[in-house]
């Protein structure tokens, strides 16, 4: 395989459950060898369903992908020994010890017994976990069951990893040490990584390259400083005093040469400007000359958020409670 | 295909591991068939006097039964294994891998080979110490084998409604509306000349009663192989019907993925 040859090609995918869900909708990206490359999207966009076909575990109904340079219809073994998969769900046998369950994940792959040995001992040191190793899982803490997952994914030294929101349900330190541990697999190993989240901060700190993943569509393609760049500007969120909804605000400010983007929801007001310090006061004399009372304002730069607001018309968090249809086996396995 | 059988012998250890991990559910599965042998052999004693019965003592005609029971129960309730691994994201992680899709349910039926070969031995070691004689080793290797036949036919049948229903209650509801009323509709405990006609029309096609009469007959000191092997025939086919109809099933599991 050339360099130039990209670890992972889908064009077109489309999966539809039963009962009409279409999961996918006509989904195309590449991913280069060697990078950290993230899909970032609510529950349901389509993410799981993404790599569960990626990963040969469902099929598309319209569409091919290559990975590895391996065709995931017509090569499907082919693909599996190439990669390394760490589902959204915990896949450990609980009823097993970690030393157990990695070795007999590398006697799937063929591993002879003194290589897959020394590997599996390799992999529990780095995890942490080999004081754990001869201990049955079930008493393993969601950390480190979740550090075993991976380690599992990594046994026969796969050369691309597929990461299913690996941090969801995570406390926040144990999230930071797995960022650690994700950043030194592409860095240090030169593993192609496919990483979906629901969280803006982990794909903003992680991927190289990203795409923005909605109703089974991508709404925006791009490394995270350029995504952000695209907005050209600083996001201004204004808390309001009493919700707003008869459109005098949006109308009151759309006048104004400053700003531009404005929205409201509620009680909070967005709107984007190419200089925020200098945008606020007229703002705010605006609002009040139109009998609005604000509560607080705060000016950023612009974040994954606001390209996800600018992309979809939702913001994050009302994409994350939407989540109507969605895709069936994410929604299950939130359970 | 040496990968293949490598790769189902790597799933058999998982769940023999799995399985005597949980003394208390060995014991359970073996207390219960040792209470049938004790129970019934009591209780029905004397049933053999009952003119054209057939059979000299009732431990005798019994234990072959019990034992058909036991493995065919250990079967029924194989889908419970397969919903455990299907919640836990078990089966997902080994179909990404190279592993033959073969191997994920044949690791289960050489278990439960293994397990009805132990079961056996303790019951008829059973049967054995209350008086019960059987002629010829050979009668006992025929019943294990009928016996796992059966077993790993409705092992098959429980894993296939797993995969396609994948609620515990379901494999729960059925093992009882089914396995138990079939048991009853065979001769595992009572002679068929002696039981309503119906149920004996009922009997001739029914799997448990094939591998029961195969068992009792390789059992007696002149058997009629002619029986045994239309009825072990029979089972065989069964079984073959049974392990194809859970590889669709499991295609099926796979395309709702």
């Amino acid at each position: 395989m050339s360099e130039a040859t990209p670890a992972i090609e889908a064009s077109g995918l489309v999966k539809t459950y039963p009962g009409g869900v279409r999961a996918l909708d006509g989904l195309s990206f590449e991913v280069e060898a060697g990078t950290v490359f993230g899909m970032l999207g609510p529950n349901g966009a389509g993410k799981s369903t993404t790599v569960k076909i990626l990963t040969t575990l469902s099929r598309p109904d319209e569409g091919q992908a290559r990975v590895g340079g391996f065709d995931i219809l017509r090569q499907p073994d082919r693909v599996r020994r190439t990669i390394g998969v760490v589902g959204q769900r915990s896949g450990v046998d609980k009823e097993a010890t970690g030393r157990e369950n990695l070795r007999l994940q590398g006697q799937l792959f063929g591993m002879g017994r003194r290589d897959l040995e020394r590997r599996a001992s390799e992999l529990l040191e780095r995890f942490g976990l080999t004081e754990a190793a001869d201990r049955i899982v079930r008493t393993y803490s969601g950390g480190m069951q979740r550090r075993l997952d991976i380690a599992l994914g990594l046994i026969h030294g796969p050369r691309i990893l597929f990461l299913d929101e690996p941090t969801t349900g995570l406390d926040p330190e144990v999230r930071t040490g797995m960022w650690e541990e994700i950043r030194r697999l592409a860095s240090e190993e030169g593993i192609t990584i496919l990483l979906t989240t629901h969280y803006l901060e982990e794909a903003d700190r992680l991927t190289r390259r990203l795409v923005i993943v909605d109703r089974g569509r991508i709404v925006a393609e791009g490394e995270p400083e350029q995504l952000k760049g695209e907005l050209r500007g600083d996001a201004i969120s204004i808390e309001l005093q009493d919700p707003e909804s008869n459109g005098r605000v949006t109308h009151a400010l759309g006048r104004l040469g400053e700003v531009r983007d404005v929205s409201v929801d509620g009680r909070s007001l967005r709107a984007r400007a190419d200089d925020g310090a200098r945008a606020v006061p007229i703002v705010l004399q605006t609002l009040e000359a139109s009998g609005v009372r604000v509560a607080s304002v705060t000016v950023a730069r612009p974040s994954l958020d606001d390209v996800y607001l600018r992309y979809t018309g939702r913001t994050f968090s009302q994409a994350e409670q939407q989540t109507p249809e969605g895709d069936r086996n994410e929604k299950k396995e939130a359970r | 295909m040496t990968a293949a059988l490598r790769q189902t012998w790597y799933m058999t250890v998982r769940h023999l591991r799995a399985l005597f991990r949980q003394p208390a559910w060995v014991a359970l599965t073996l207390i219960q068939p040792i209470i049938w042998i004790l129970l019934y052999g009591q209780l029905f004693k004397r049933i053999v006097q009952i003119p054209g019965f057939g059979a000299g003592s009732y431990i005798d005609f019994l234990t072959p039964g019990i034992v058909v029971m036991t493995v065919l129960f250990s079967g029924g309730w194989a889908g419970m294994g397969l919903i455990w691994d299907l919640d836990n994201g078990v089966i997902d992680r080994f179909l990404v891998t190279p592993v033959s899709r073969g191997a994920l349910i044949g690791g289960r039926l050489v278990q439960l080979g293994l397990v009805a070969v132990i079961q056996a031995a303790i019951l008829v070691s059973l049967g054995l110490a209350l008086g019960a004689r059987y002629p010829e080793l050979l009668g006992l290797v025929v019943l294990v084998a009928c016996s796992v036949l059966l077993g790993a036919a409705f092992a098959s049948l429980s894993t296939g409604l797993a995969a396609v229903v994948r609620k515990e209650e379901t494999v729960i509801a059925a093992v009882n509306f089914v396995i138990l009323p079939l048991t009853f509709l065979s001769s595992v405990f009572m002679a068929q000349n002696l039981v309503p006609g119906w149920i004996r029309s009922v009997a001739r096609f029914n799997p448990v009663n094939w591998a029961v009469v195969a068992g009792r007959e390789a059992l007696t000191a002149t058997p009629n192989w002619g029986i045994v092997l239309a009825r072990a025939g029979y089972l065989l086919v069964f079984a073959t019907v049974c392990a194809w109809l859970a590889t669709r099933a499991f295609r099926a599991y796979q395309r709702s993925v």
